[in-house]
């Protein structure tokens, strides 16, 4: 018989879409099949594990045989989707064809790479998986000085957790400051201080654009020429959203796989969650826009069509040398920053005209307020 | 008193312990841990989603 319903993936997306059906249904036949090991790991503690001292088979929360027996279902592991066959609710994979009634794509997101040069570029690394982890710190064994690729969120957490577990840390950003457009100007400054007082070097406004392997380590060189060697190299530029099998059947992609207010994509029998999902123009590849997905998803696949809401959802950067909190306003919002700052932390406000706060930045002390600011931000859909 | 584990990212919420840090005494019981209350970790709300005992 063939299994109701399919899911494609078991990052925390197809995880969590599995869990909340089992607490709708305990019966409907479930499928998941994953690239992976098909153990379930928390994704957001590959950039804080380091200083934590943990392995890549410490990270994983639960073994795939305990997953499958404790949610009652197949997980296919180490079997890669090759093929979506929406016309046949089928896909094709490197382990067989399988069929659905109802399909769930969980494919997550891909490291964007630079278009870098050199004869070292087959070296750099990036850590989107826990494979990649094990990569990256048997790598780190012989390795202290460490250039990463990035100053955005995933940047500096892996460059806060280096510096605590030892290496030396450069940070290359094309960007005047960290965190991108997620933190204004003072309280980036505040940031950047309490980074480098860490020890954590930055490098704004510079870009790598070759990477050279030499004796005694790898030699990165800048659009203006400058070089800086390291011994391990850090991609971390940010992610794009796994869209091509579904493109290439023709299902609507444009940044992620385009879904309705219920996560179907253009086929009602085909639905997306996760990093991989473009809803109302919104790509959020973060923890509790996954929560919210998968519950309203669980809902809808056991015939309570039901819609996804987005409260404001702010996000926790873990960079213990600088608590923050962020939540930026929605993209295209008209307002200004008002920043205020303090000795322990800048509190940062985005207010439209009326002064009706739309989003907030915390760094330092000021983190404490998170809760509070949150619950006065008008929800994102 | 009993332990409860995130399972988003792991993190364990000991009762007996609390979580000082972010305003919940030593010896809260899980029943009395504020509703708005979310993850240290990984951001998760108490309500939004189940610990599991462990
Ligand atoms: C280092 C790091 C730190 C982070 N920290 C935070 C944080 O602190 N807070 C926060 O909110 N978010 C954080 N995030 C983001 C968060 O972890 C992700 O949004 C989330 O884990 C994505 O889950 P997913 O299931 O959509 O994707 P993924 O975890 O990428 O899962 C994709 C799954 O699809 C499978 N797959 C892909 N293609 C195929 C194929 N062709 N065939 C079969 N299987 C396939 C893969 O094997 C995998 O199982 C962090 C991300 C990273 C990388
Ligand atoms: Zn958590």
């Amino acid at each position: 018989m063939s299994p109701a319903i399919v899911i494609l993936g078991s990052g925390l997306a197809g995880i969590s879409v599995a869990r909340e059906l089992r607490k709708l249904d305990k019966e409907v036949p479930l499928t998941i099949v994953t690239a992976d090991d098909g153990g379930f790991y928390s994704k957001p503690s590959l950039s804080n594990a380091l200083a934590a001292g943990k392995s890549a088979p410490q990270l994983v929360l639960t073994q795939r045989e305990a997953l499958a027996a404790q949610l009652n279902v197949e997980i296919r592991s180490h079997t890669r989707v090759t093929r979506l066959l929406p016309g046949e609710h089928a896909v094709e994979t490197d382990g067989g064809r399988l069929e659905y009634r109802r399909l769930v794509l969980a494919f997550g997101a891909q490291p964007i790479r630079l278009p870098i040069e050199g004869s070292g570029v087959g070296e750099i690394l990036s850590v989107n998986s826990l494979t990649d982890y094990a990569a990256f710190r048997a790598r780190l064994a012989g390795a202290k000085r460490v250039a990463i690729l990035g100053g955005g969120l995933i940047g500096c957490e892996f460059a806060n957790d280096l510096r605590i577990a030892g290496n030396d840390v450069e940070v290359f950003d094309l960007a005047p400051q960290a965190l991108g457009r997620l933190l204004p100007a003072q309280a980036a400054a505040f940031f950047r201080t309490r980074l480098e007082a860490a020890g954590v070097r930055f490098y704004f406004d510079t870009s790598i654009v070759r990477v050279e392997r030499s004796e005694d380590g790898l030699v990165l060189t800048d659009t203006q020429g400058k070089n800086f060697s390291a011994d391990l190299v850090l991609s971390a530029v940010g992610l794009k959203s796994e869209t091509e099998l579904a493109r290439a059947v023709g299902l609507k992609a444009n940044r992620g796989v385009v879904t309705d207010m219920l996560l179907a994509t253009s086929d009602p029998d085909v639905f997306a969650v996760g990093d991989c999902v473009e809803l109302q123009g919104l790509v959020l590849p973060f923890v509790l826009p996954i929560m919210q997905q998968a519950r309203a998803l669980a809902k809808t696949l056991t015939g309570t069509p039901t819609t996804v809401s987005y409260p404001a959802m702010p996000v926790v950067v873990k960079t213990p040398a600088c608590p923050t909190v962020v939540c930026p306003p929605p993209s295209g919002a008209v307002g200004t920053w008002c920043e205020e700052v303090e000795p322990a932390g800048v509190r940062a406000l985005f207010e439209d005209a009326d002064g009706k706060p739309l989003g907030f930045s915390l760094v330092g002390e000021a983190v404490k307020e998170k809760q509070a600011l949150a619950a006065q931000m008008p929800a994102w859909l | 008193m009993k332990q409860y584990q995130c399972i988003v990212c792991g993190y364990i919420y000991d009762e007996t312990l609390g979580e000082p840090e972010h305003g919940i005494a030593p010896g809260t019981r899980w029943e009395d841990v504020p509703a708005d209350w979310c993850c240290p970790d990984c951001g998760v709300a108490k309500a939004d989603f189940e610990m599991m005992v462990i």
